[in-house]
């Protein structure tokens, strides 16, 4: 067991009366990657922003390598080692390509490595002779790339992404499934999706919610087998999204 | 380049002003000068922190007080702005830590920091009788601290030699200038630029592992620390203190100054100020019947016309002019 990176047991969150996650129990071992579906209100985005620490659950206990994190800061918790990419693309818009990218590699390459970590990557997004402009003025595709990038510089352990390929065509999404993968194999992934294909794309273990429990775990091809899945989720809502 | 000659045209204007001007107006443009410090610690929060701060004349009033509670106990005027430094520096540190780290947002902020200010003003005009003193310093209530002993040149082994206006006037306009430039290096620096993020975004700052609280808490106490190093300078300028530098007025004067100069700036915060004070002499000593309306309103249309303050417009305007794009801001603007 050594190998498990992030273990969440007995979660609970609630908001007044709604229980968001309701006994949650989550285990993710090093270098996988994990996409987690479900329906909207399942639970997903509550999840993330517990394992990230901008709420605190209810109850219960999430240990990322080891330590028990679940009372942490925001900060603490992204300096052990959690990286987030967010839904909508969440990027400094008042600050350039460079220094976006800049300010996430800087924490963990120091003063010193950042610039170079930032050239490597303003390459691998393709961005770099957007470099200096500012990033609220990218297309929203262009915008997802930095904060990826973001992701890359700041090179966590454990990456949380929430739909990665929201508002991307399909070209850009089968490049950020590319993407995902070379990702994969410097950390280990949590990615929150809608979007089917990519799914199956990716090829990944899946954990599908369901009012903030765990419903089902297990390969894609398992998932589509199961009848209680396929009636809350993917009965109602066929292939036709992508 | 430019921004170099720009520094070495400052130094030279402000060594060969007192050749030019009158007595009177060398000690009116070092007072100018002095609330230009005040103006310029608000922008550091304001204009880089992205915390508006109500509280920079509570900072200015207690770095007065301090100074003339130390100066007038220990004779030593160099102990004493010190002291104002270090006071206002503290009471920000204290405000900062117990609003950042609850995490107060910044509206409340805003307003908390204006109570605060409001507060000292009632608390120091209570203050009249004789029994409230610190040491030989009577805090004087509504009348305020007198005999304040003026800022004077300290070497060990000799009498201290009181400041003349002309010498006075080179030490706060040199003080100035260094606060200024260390401002700048402060908010070019690794540390201005996640300041810079944490202003843009704070959330997404702290989860790329940046403490924010902290960050924004040292800010606030440099802040304090420049509006009190103003207040001590302004209290060793005129031997005098009264609780009206807590006023209301005084609070949202410092906010209009770095308004109409341009926040994010800094400079515009020492154009903003000058502009706004020769303005208020002007209609003063104009004759303007209604020289608080008349003022109103010229600061009405100014931000109107220029709402992002007139450096940046007058910044654009020369950038137009000579046919070249803005550059990207790499660092806060």
């Amino acid at each position: 067991m050594n190998d498990v990176v992030l273990q969440a047991r007995g979660l609970v969150k609630e908001f007044g009366g709604l229980r968001a996650v309701d006994s949650l129990d989550f285990t993710l071992r090093r270098g996988e990657l994990r996409c987690v579906i479900g329906p909207n209100g399942a639970g997903k985005s509550t999840l993330f922003k517990l394992l990230t620490g901008q709420l605190k659950p209810t109850a219960g206990t999430i240990h990322f390598k080891g330590v028990d994190v679940t009372r942490l800061q925001p900060h603490e918790i992204a300096r052990a080692g959690i990286g987030i990419k967010f839904q909508v693309p969440r990027v400094y818009d008042g600050l350039s390509v460079a220094e976006n990218l800049w300010l996430s590699a800087r924490f963990r390459h120091g003063v010193a490595g950042a610039g170079a970590i930032v050239d490597r990557v303003l390459a691998e997004i393709g961005l770099v002779e957007r470099r200096a402009s500012l990033a609220g003025h990218l297309s929203h595709g262009d915008r997802q790339w930095v904060e990826i990038g973001m992701v890359l510089t700041s090179d966590p352990d454990l990456v949380l992404l929430d739909e990665p390929t929201a508002g991307m065509t399909h070209a850009e999404a089968r490049r950020t499934a590319d993407l995902v993968r070379e990702i994969n194999r410097r950390a280990t992934l949590i990615v929150v999706e809608h979007d089917m294909d990519f799914v199956r794309n990716i090829a990944g273990y899946v954990t599908v919610l369901h009012r903030g429990a765990v419903l089902a775990e297990g390969t894609m091809e398992e998932i589509r087998a199961n009848d209680v899945v396929r009636d809350i989720y993917l009965g109602k809502r066929p292939r036709a999204r992508s | 380049m430019t921004g170099w000659a720009l520094w070495a045209v400052a130094v030279v204007v402000v060594t060969a002003l007192p050749a030019v001007l009158s007595a009177f107006q060398i000690v009116q443009l070092t007072v100018f000068m002095i609330y230009s410090l005040l103006a310029l610690s608000l922008d550091l929060i304001w204009g880089f922190g992205g915390i508006l701060s109500f509280g920079q004349a509570a900072f200015f009033g207690v770095g007065g007080y301090c100074y003339g509670i130390v100066g007038i106990n220990s004779g030593s005027t160099a102990l004493a702005l010190t002291a104002g430094v270090a006071g206002a520096a503290g009471l920000a540190a204290l405000l900062g830590y117990f609003t950042f780290y609850g995490r107060v947002g910044s509206m409340y902020f805003a307003v908390i920091t204006l109570t605060v200010t409001l507060i000292l003003h009632q608390v120091m005009g209570t203050t009249a009788d004789p029994r409230y003193a610190v040491g030989q310093a009577r805090l004087g209530g509504y009348n305020g601290m007198t005999d304040i002993p003026s800022l004077a040149l300290e070497v060990p082994g000799r009498a201290p030699l009181t400041l003349d206006p002309v010498p006075l006037f080179y030490v706060v306009g040199g003080l100035l200038l260094l606060v200024l430039a260390l401002t700048r290096v402060l908010v070019q620096s690794s540390f201005g630029r996640v300041l810079a993020a944490i202003r843009e975004d704070e959330l997404r700052t702290e989860l790329l592992g940046y403490d924010p609280r902290w960050r924004k808490l040292v800010t606030f106490a440099i802040s304090g620390g420049i509006a009190g190093l103003a207040g001590g300078l302004f209290a060793g300028w005129g031997n005098f203190m009264n609780p009206q530098v807590f006023s209301m007025f005084q609070s949202a004067l410092v906010v209009i100054w770095v308004m109409v100069g341009g926040r994010g700036t800094l400079y515009g915060a020492v154009v903003g100020t000058l502009v706004v004070q020769f303005l208020t002499n002007y209609l003063g000593t104009a004759s303007v019947t209604y020289t608080t309306v008349a003022l109103g309103a010229v600061l009405v249309v100014i931000v109107l016309l220029f709402p992002r303050g007139l450096l940046p417009a007058i910044e654009g305007a020369v950038r137009r002019a000579a046919g070249r794009p803005a550059p990207a801001p790499e660092f806060a603007r």
